[in-house]
């Protein structure tokens, strides 16, 4: 049987970052298992620029990005498995993958990473009626194909959903010539960042149609159109507003899932909202020595927050293997107020905390003036200013680690409260 | 003349802003700072873009190598840049950050690879 100390789950940035930052933290037996025939991700399609502004303090692409942590996982000596699956892992720690090189193998870890990152929701997720020809992609299979494989997926696309994704590719099938019709979107705004929309949809006149989307697929073999209808505030289709568009291609840009088989076959706590695994502090799962980072615990929209998160788990990681993790004590929740959908991590024990607790954040709207007010035990201890707040956009909180010695420890809210109340 | 609309992209707030050309000087309206207003001469005067793309790579893991150009460009020439990065094929192996066409189109500005390959 093969034994390390810890055994990473996934090669993208989460799993890179957690396998570095453990190594840098005094553990040697570190092995990361990929499923890909290389590490790196979907990094490694994202070929657009934008990625590490805050860890590096330029913007690079993503497989500039990529390759940082790949050389210097390698430089560290760390090691990897490609074209690797893992099965199945087991609460003792056990992780039962296969490949064609070794067969199956049975891997004892002493602590194990979760970084499996997410996956696109597709067309049976949103229950698109129609036919059922070929031509219809997710926006990220779409990305894949033209950007590493070089094969065009069509010629007159109509892009459904405007995650950053889908605005990315709207401009991307553009410079290879294909004609973007329009971009439908469900929802009254842009779940993408502004600057997305500007330089990848009005830099090339591309409509986006905010409350529209696709009711229809039409095709035999190959899709020839779809039908766009404007929706009303419950997100149903308006009769009357139909159109039809005559295309070969629909992109879906519907949203991202977190992929957590293997996390709930072996019993983990799962959080409805986020789709992932209920987190602590150290990023430690409902079970003990199992710890989990980036989009499989919620989807991030920039990689330097997954960096940031997924060096956490490592370093807690590592100190879990040295003992050096305080688990007795209490337990402090997380608890999202009146605006916020999530907060990550769930729970909190303060004896853990360095020096300051880190809280990420969506909101469930588009606010504008609010306050976001964070109270421990109902007592407010800070208040922010927010002048523009969006889904999009995830917000971070700091909280002082006296502030939640001094408390009970029953909960941490945040809640949005609007300007003056 | 009329005031050209734009939406500024230097924060998350996402100003709405409208620039103004009245006898050679620009006036911005609708910008909370003063980043919005340096934004918007620039945006009318002189927009630039750093394009991302790939090239044909022959004897590589993959068939398409992502290239970028090291800094931005003048936004008209994006696509004609493109139909020259389309109309070369490179040969591995190709270290991130080498370079693989020198001065594009006279823009001062090389096309370089994103990755090693």
């Amino acid at each position: 049987m093969l034994a390390y100390d810890i055994v990473v789950i996934g090669g993208g940035p989460a799993g890179l970052a957690a396998a570095i930052e453990a190594k840098k933290n005094g553990v040697d037996s570190i092995l990361v298992i990929e499923r890909d025939r290389e590490l790196g991700g979907i990094l490694q399609q994202c070929i657009h620029n934008g990625f590490g502004l805050h860890i590096f303090k330029e913007e690079l692409t993503g497989p500039e990005y990529a390759e940082k942590f790949i050389v210097e996982l390698q430089k560290l000596g760390i090691e990897y498995k490609l074209d690797t699956m893992v099965l199945n892992i087991r609460e003792d720690r056990l992780v039962n993958a296969i490949n064609t090189e070794d067969g199956f193998m049975i891997i004892k870890a002493r602590a194990i990473v979760l970084a499996m990152g997410c996956r696109e929701r597709t067309r049976g997720a949103i229950n698109i009626s129609g036919t059922r020809p070929a031509g219809v992609f997710t926006a990220g299979t779409a990305q894949r194909f033209v950007n590493m494989e070089g094969y065009m997926v069509g010629k007159k696309v109509v892009i459904l959903g405007s995650g950053d994704i889908g605005l990315i590719m709207a401009r991307r099938m553009t410079l290879e010539g294909a004609k973007v019709l329009a971009v439908a979107e469900l929802m009254p705004f842009s779940g993408g960042l502004t600057r997305n929309i500007v330089q990848c949809l009005d830099d090339y006149d591309i409509p986006l149609l905010l409350s529209h989307t696709v009711i229809e697929i039409k095709g035999k073999d190959r899709v020839e159109g779809v039908v766009i209808a404007k929706v009303d505030e419950n997100k149903r289709p308006i009769k009357g507003t139909e159109k039809y568009y005559e295309c070969d291609t629909l992109l879906l840009s519907v949203g991202l899932i977190p992929e957590n088989e293997i996390s709930e076959n072996v019993g983990i706590k799962m959080d409805p909202i986020t789709s992932g695994p209920v987190v602590n502090e150290a990023m430690e799962t409902s079970i003990e020595g199992i710890f989990a980072c980036g989009n499989v615990v919620h989807v991030h929209d920039l990689v330097d927050f997954v960096t940031e998160e997924s060096r956490r788990a490592g370093k807690n990681a590592a100190k879990y293997i040295k003992n050096q993790i305080q688990s007795e004590g209490s337990i402090t929740e997380t608890k999202p107020g009146k605006g916020i959908s999530y907060i990550v991590p769930q729970k909190v024990r303060p004896e853990n905390i360095d020096k300051t607790l880190d809280l990420f954040m969506r909101v469930d709207n588009v606010y504008h003036n609010m306050n976001m007010v964070i109270s421990i035990d109902g007592k407010e201890i800070k208040r922010m200013k927010k002048r523009h707040l969006a889904p999009g956009e995830m917000e971070a909180v700091k909280i002082k680690k006296e502030d939640l010695m001094d408390s009970k420890h029953a909960e941490i809210t945040i809640s949005l409260v609007e300007e003056g109340a | 003349m009329k005031a050209k609309e734009m939406i500024c992209i230097v924060c998350p707030l996402g100003c709405h802003i409208k620039v103004l050309k009245n006898d050679g000087v620009y006036n911005v309206t609708e910008n909370k700072c003063l980043r919005g207003k340096e934004y918007g001469i620039k945006e009318l005067t002189n927009p630039i873009r750093v394009l991302t793309t790939t090239v044909k790579i022959k004897d590589a893991l993959l068939n398409r190598l992502p290239v970028k150009t090291k800094e931005a460009i003048p936004k008209h020439k994006v696509i004609k840049c493109m139909e020259v990065i389309n109309s070369i094929e490179i040969k591995s192996p190709i270290s991130v950050g080498e370079v693989i066409v020198e001065n594009i189109l006279g823009t001062g500005v090389d096309v370089v690879a994103s990755r090693s390959m």
